[in-house]
Parts: C-alpha cells; structure tokens; sequence
C-alpha cells in the first residue's frame, strides 16, 4: 500500500496544509482509496509549502510541492490511482530536481525526524531510534559520564550564547543544594529564527528525550519547558507528548523502571521578546514581570526559586539524544576547531527558498545562500546577510566566503544567536533595515535600564530622521557614541547587543548613510521619502496606465503622447513605476 | 460566572498568574483582560492590585481594552518588512476601515502589531487568534478576512 504525508507543521498549514489534507481525505473517502493517509512536520523546505509526500510499494519517496487542493485530487487520481508520478509539480525524488541542492550539504542531527516520523506518534519516534539514549545512559553512565561526553562532543549553546553545554552542566551538577531544575528555553522570538518551532512541532521528543538526560546528569527531578503563547501548535504538540510519555513510564516516578524521577510541566509566556532571556525567564515563570536581573549570581547557582538551575535552547537539547547514540566524538568530527557539530539556520528575506537547513559548522555564507537558498529572488544581485537578528549584524556580499562558526562571525560584528539568516538584495536600504531592528528592539525593551529604554529611542529617533531625509552632518558620529554608551550601561544581552545592526552597517555600508545624510538619496531607492519619481519622454508611450494607476492624479499627458509627473502632486507611492509596461518611469 | 470558573481552575498560587490571564482573557466576549479580571486575580492571589496590573501590561498578547472576535496579529518585524509587510498593512487598513489597535464597528476584527510570528520563511505573515497564515498576497488576504467575518 502507498503511503501519503502531509506537512502540517505550522508553516505548511498556514500556507493552506489543512485544505489539501482534507481534499485528499475526500478523495480516499469518495473513490474508496486504500492508501495510508498521515501528517508529518517540516521538511524544511517553507518555499515549497504546503508539502504532499507518496511512498509507494517499492518504498520510493516522491515529494510534492505548492500542493493546492486541486494538484492534490490530479496527484490522487494519476499517481495513487493508476501509479504514474505527476513529474510537473516534483521536488524531490529519486530523479534528479533542481530542489536537490537544497539538501545536498545538509547533514541532518537536529532535524532527523523532521517531515518524516508523525510528531503525534511516541511509536515512530521509538521506531526511528527514539528514546535509546536516555535507556543507555541509565544503564551505563554515571551523570558525571554522560556530562563528560556532552562536554567532549564540543556542543555549545544554541540559544545564542554559544556556552560550552557539558561546563554548565558540571556547575549545575556541582551547585550546593539538593533541589535542582531543568528548563527549556523556548521563548524563540529573534526576528528570522524559527527553528526552534519547527522542530517542536516536527519532532517533540527528541527535545523531551535530551531534557531526560540532562535531569539525570544534573540531578533534577522537574524540568520547564517556557514557551511563547505565539506557538500554539508547538505548545499543543508538548502536551500530547508529554502526556503519551507519561503513559509509557518515560517521564513520572522511576523512568524507564530506573530509580531516576523526572517530570515536566509547560509555561507559556505571554508575548515578551526579553522573557528569552534566561533570569528574565525565570521571573516569568515565578509569576512575575519578566524582567532580566543582574548576573552573577548565574542561574546554575541561583535560578528558579532561587535554587540551581539548568537552562538550555530547544536545539541544544535536541543534539543530546544523538551525541549519547553516536558519539561525542563523531559530534566533534563536524565543524571547525571551535565550533562543533551542525546548526540549523534559518533562511528568510530576499532569497529564493526560505526554509531551514542543517549543515556541519564552517560552511560558508555563499554555500548556505546560493547552493541552498538558491541564490536571490528574481534574479537580483545579493547584498548583505543579517546574522543573529536585532542582537547580530550585516555581514555584506564580499564577504560571503567566510566560514560561518562562532568565532569567525564574532569578527563581522554580528553574532551567530539562534541562526536566523535574513538575506538582503540591492533593493534592501541598509540603514532602512538597521532602523527596523532597532526598532523591534527598542519596542521589546524592559525599560529597567535608563540607557536600553532611552538610549536606543534615541537612536531610534536619529534613524529615522535620516531615512526621512532630515539627516544631520555629526548623527553618525552621535549613533557611535549613544552606541557605545548603550552597550556599556545595561544589564543584560538585549540592551548590550541593541546597537550592533547599527555599528555594523556602518562599518560595512558608510557610503548608504553618507548619501541619505549629505545628498538625500537612498542609493537603494527604497526610502520613499528620498525617492523621486520622473518620466523619460522618448521611452513613452502614451499609453496613460501610469496616469490611471496614479492615486494622487499627479501624471497628465494626451493619449500617445509622453507623459509627465508633477512632482507637487506625487506622494511617492511607487504604483507608475510598477505599471509602467515600458520602463518609461524611473526611479531616483 | 466564567470568572470564577477561571480562576478555581488554578491553584491560587502567583506561578500561575500568567495561565489564569490568559484564561480570562480567552473566555471574555471581548477577549481582554477587564478591570473586574484584574480585581478578581488580586483577590484569589492574595496580591496587590498593582501587581496584578503591572503583570498584564507588561506581557503584550493581554490588553485592557475591548477587542473583536477576530484579531488580527500583523508581523511587522524585519525579516516581514523586507517581503512587504507595509503592503499587507495598508491593504488590511484600507479593507477594513481601521487603524492598528482599533476594532471595526461589527465588532468583528481589531488589528495589533505582532513581533515575528516565527514563520519567516513564508513571509509575509500574520496570524488571526490562533492560526497563521503566511505568503500573503492581496487576494489571499481578501478570501481568508471575508471567509472569517462571517464566522463566529
Ligand atoms: C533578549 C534575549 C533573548 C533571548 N531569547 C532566547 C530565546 O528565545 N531562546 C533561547 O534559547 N535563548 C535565548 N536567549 C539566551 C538565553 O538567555 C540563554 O543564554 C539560553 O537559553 C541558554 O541556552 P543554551 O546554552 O542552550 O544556548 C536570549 C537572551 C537574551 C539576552
Ligand atoms: S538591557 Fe534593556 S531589556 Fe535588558 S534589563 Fe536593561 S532595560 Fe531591560
Ligand atoms: S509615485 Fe504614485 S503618486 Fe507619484 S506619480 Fe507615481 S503613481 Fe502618482
Ligand atoms: S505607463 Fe509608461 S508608457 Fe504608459 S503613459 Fe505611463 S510612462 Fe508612458
Ligand atoms: S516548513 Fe515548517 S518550518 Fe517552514
Ligand atoms: S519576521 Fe514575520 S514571521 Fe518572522
């Protein structure tokens, strides 16, 4: 019997998933169809959503792309039906596709199950190899051992700090006092990072299977998994997990018949960015406002209900399970010298396959942009990468060589964070998006620290200024100064990282904020308030489109004659340059 | 009364303020955090009023003000800004007559501003009480707001 997986991951769903699984449980139903019907996560592949994958008898795997209700009745009646491939709408089979290359350099830890087990199934989970690392390691480790081999394997936070994982659980292990904690860090809110969703809602157990070993390690019996209210659908799949779990004796009094206790209990938050924050965190989850403390002391000391406290991202502990199945050392075989294993970096912006990939460490920028995110939409040319989100910074084009691991990115000016990739083309105004990240930072602050609320309004204020064309001569070097100030008078990471869209691209794109600032052009034409808009007389037409889509009744000229645009008039909104069939319009 | 109900789903203690807000404000008609909510939780937690005020306006998916059956949550964070999330904004003022934090007359949709929705690779995005919905284009957006104003 052939096989069918739907996507039905948040992103595939929300890309209209749940109609084509409902049109393809019509058809079974209609035409009597003995075909197996399941849902799956993500794939990755969130360019090509919603996703229809057929496995058929000689289990070959053919995955189906943009899958409208109406493809999905064609797919049922030519391929289930009468066993001929819909070849058109193909993005990955056993055929060579040009979707290959998204896979190509990916090596999947992280993401192993993902769109392939049913995330609503402990079974498929146990089946793919599921829950035998915490088995094994009840079996055969002390917790000094497993924290030994997570410490040789080289993992490293993934939440964005990048701390060595296996030294913060030896703290925590070695903190005084007999009640311990475990927590999860999935407050995931960095603008352009969403993996950490995905694979809660692809793969929830490999999160709760590396949260078992790591109570055990450290010696914790209650475990939290904070995560934000805007995932409903990642909370939902916890719970039922959680809840299945339980029935099997994975989670409760003596897991796994061990004499090891351990259980887990979801909060979620509430929409705050700085609840990601780990004291911040913590405060949320004592029912308090989430606002970050000072550190030291650090959590491992005094942490939730002021007791020793571990807390570690979605995608650390996602790496657990494997590293104990596999090896600390074929962990640390990937990567460079600093930076071990894979990360899993989010793609979105301008590039032409947004989604999410899992690559060995010290893969480069152009590898990951071109080879995986196939190069820019329509053709443009590539500008800039925005790494760590509102806390990293714009690495340009030129640089695209460089070997993304903490270190070398370190340099840039940007972070690595949680892995969001947010590519740029040259329509992208830099300092456009710089004002936007600081924006969305300055909307998140906490207001604790004089220099996070006012500091970054200021700046804020200087930026905006400059994209409306009311730039002074001396604003960048106030930027610098306010930058500078910022980073050295706040508390935590969300104000101390706050500048850093903005220090690097000044560093990389001076020439941009030079030119809103002294000759009030946005050399990227995107700042509409700098943009001007004109007719070339001999490439006109006269075919009067522009003249009808003009909301402002600001282009006048005869039929077949050139028009013209009253600069008066025209509030720049751009609608002649997109009707202009001739090119006749130009943009300055 | 859903009030009661509510809070006695709870153990009266403070970890669990941010379940018993969100409980509230979910079974309110007008989906929001009412000034009786705020009185009722200081009362069942044995804490100050300030406190409990201070908590619901610092998380921002609570809001002390009325709101429609439908609320539309638009990201406007970068990764959405670079695929046109301006756009979407403007044909969502325009379609239903409002501005962001207010609520058309029926009552059927408040529109709010949302920090990244975590579905960047589809953008842009915005989510209407607990869906998403993601690669929007003009026409995508009419079918999905007048599919849902005629819903409950
Ligand atoms: C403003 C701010 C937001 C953060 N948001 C997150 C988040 O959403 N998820 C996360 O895992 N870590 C986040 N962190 C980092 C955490 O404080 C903490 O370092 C991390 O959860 C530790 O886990 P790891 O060692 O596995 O990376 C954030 C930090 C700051 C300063
Ligand atoms: S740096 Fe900003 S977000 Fe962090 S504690 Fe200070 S004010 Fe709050
Ligand atoms: S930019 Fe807009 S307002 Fe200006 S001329 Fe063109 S259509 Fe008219
Ligand atoms: S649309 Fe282009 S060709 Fe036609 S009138 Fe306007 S500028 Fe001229
Ligand atoms: S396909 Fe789910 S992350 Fe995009
Ligand atoms: S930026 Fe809009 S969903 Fe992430």
């Amino acid at each position: 019997m052939k096989t069918i997986k739907v996507g039905l991951g948040t992103c595939g769903v929300s890309a209209g998933g749940e109609k084509t699984y409902e049109a393809i449980k019509d058809e079974i139903e209609k035409q009597n169809i003995q075909v197996m019907l399941r849902e799956t996560g993500c794939n990755g592949m969130c360019y090509r959503e919603p996703l229809m994958e057929v496995i058929d008898e000689q289990n070959h795997a053919f995955v189906y792309g943009e899958v409208t209700p109406e493809k999905a009745k064609r797919i049922m009646t030519e391929h289930i039906l009468a066993g001929k491939p819909v070849s058109e709408w193909i993005v990955q089979s056993g055929v060579p596709s040009e979707d290959d290359s998204f896979f190509k350099k990916q090596n999947r830890i992280v993401l192993r199950n993902c769109g392939i087990i049913d995330p609503n199934s402990i079974d498929e989970y146990i089946a793919a190899g599921g829950y035998q690392a915490i088995q094994k390691v009840l079996r055969e480790y002390t917790p000094e051992d497993v924290i030994d081999v997570i410490t040789r394997s080289g993992l490293r936070g993934r939440g964005g700090g990048g701390f060595l994982s296996g030294v913060k659980w030896k703290f925590c292990r070695q903190a005084e006092g007999r009640k311990k904690y475990i927590i999860c860090n999935a407050d995931e809110g960095d603008p352009g990072a969403f993996m950490d969703r995905s694979t809660l809602e692809s793969d929830p157990h490999s999160v709760l299977e590396g949260m078992m070993i790591c109570a055990y390690a450290i010696g914790a019996e209650d475990g939290y998994i904070y995560c934000r209210a805007e995932y409903p659908k990642a909370v939902q799949r916890l719970k039922d997990s959680i809840r299945r779990a339980l029935g099997k004796g994975f989670l409760g009094k003596n897991i796994f018949g061990s004499n090891v206790n351990f259980s887990i209990k979801i909060k979620e938050g509430a929409g705050a960015f700085v609840c990601g924050e780990e004291t911040a965190l913590i405060a949320s989850i004592e029912g308090k406002r989430g606002m970050p403390r000072f550190r030291p002391p650090f959590p491992a000391n005094k942490g939730l209900w002021g007791k020793p406290t571990n807390i570690n991202n979605v995608e650390t502990f996602a790496n657990v399970a494997w590293i104990i199945m596999n090896g600390p050392e074929a962990f640390a075989a990937m990567g460079t010298e600093n930076s071990k294993g894979t990360k899993v970096f989010a793609l979105s912006g301008k590039v032409a396959r947004g989604g999410l990939a899992e690559v060995p460490m010290g893969i480069t920028i152009n590898e990951i942009v071109y080879d995986i995110g196939g190069g820019i939409k329509d053709g443009k040319k590539f500008k800039a990468v925005q790494m760590g989100g509102p806390s990293g910074g714009s690495i340009p084009a030129s640089m695209g060589d460089l070997q993304i691991d903490y270190q070398q990115i370190n340099k840039t000016g940007a972070i690595m964070g949680s892995g969001g990739l947010v590519v740029m083309d040259e329509t992208t105004c830099m300092v456009d998006m710089a004002k936007f990240f600081l924006r969305f930072t300055q909307d998140e602050s906490c207001g604790k620290c004089t220099f996070c609320r006012i500091g970054t309004k200021r700046m804020l204020e200087i930026l905006e200024r400059i994209t409306d064309g009311n730039g002074r001569e001396g604003d960048v070097e106030l930027l610098r100064d306010l930058a500078s100030q910022i980073r050295n008078n706040t508390i935590c990471g969300l104000g101390q990282t706050a500048p850093n869209p903005v220090l690097t691209t000044l560093k990389y794109f001076p020439e941009e904020y030079e030119a809103h600032i002294r000759d009030k052009k946005c050399p990227a034409h995107s700042c509409s308030a700098l943009v001007t808009y004109a007719i070339k007389a001999d490439a006109c037409k006269g075919c009067m489109a522009c003249a009808k889509a003009c909301p402002a009744e600001a282009i006048k000229g005869e039929k077949k004659k050139p028009h013209e645009i009253d600069p008066e008039k025209c509030v720049k909104c751009g609608k002649c340059f997109e009707t202009c069939k001739f090119g006749a319009v130009i943009k300055d | 009364m859903y009030r009661e109900a509510a809070l006695n789903k709870f153990e009266p203690e403070k970890r669990n303020i941010l379940y018993i807000l969100h409980e509230l404000q979910d079974l309110n008609p007008q989906h929001y955090v009412a000034k009786e909510d705020i009185e009722a939780v200081a009362d069942y937690l044995n804490v100050p009023y300030s406190f409990v005020h201070g908590v619901a306006t610092f998380y921002t998916m609570f809001s002390l003000t009325p709101r429609g059956r439908h609320i539309i949550r638009l990201c406007d964070s970068p990764p959405c800004h670079l695929m046109g999330s301006t756009s979407t904004l403007d044909h969502i003022r325009n379609k239903l007559g409002i501005e962001v934090g207010q609520t058309t007359p029926d009552g059927a949709f408040t529109l709010e501003l949302a920090s990244c929705l975590g579905v960047c690779g589809i953008a842009p995005a915005i989510m209407i009480n607990e869906e998403m919905f993601g690669k929007l284009t003009p026409e995508r957006l009419d079918a999905i707001l007048d599919e849902r104003r005629n819903s409950i």
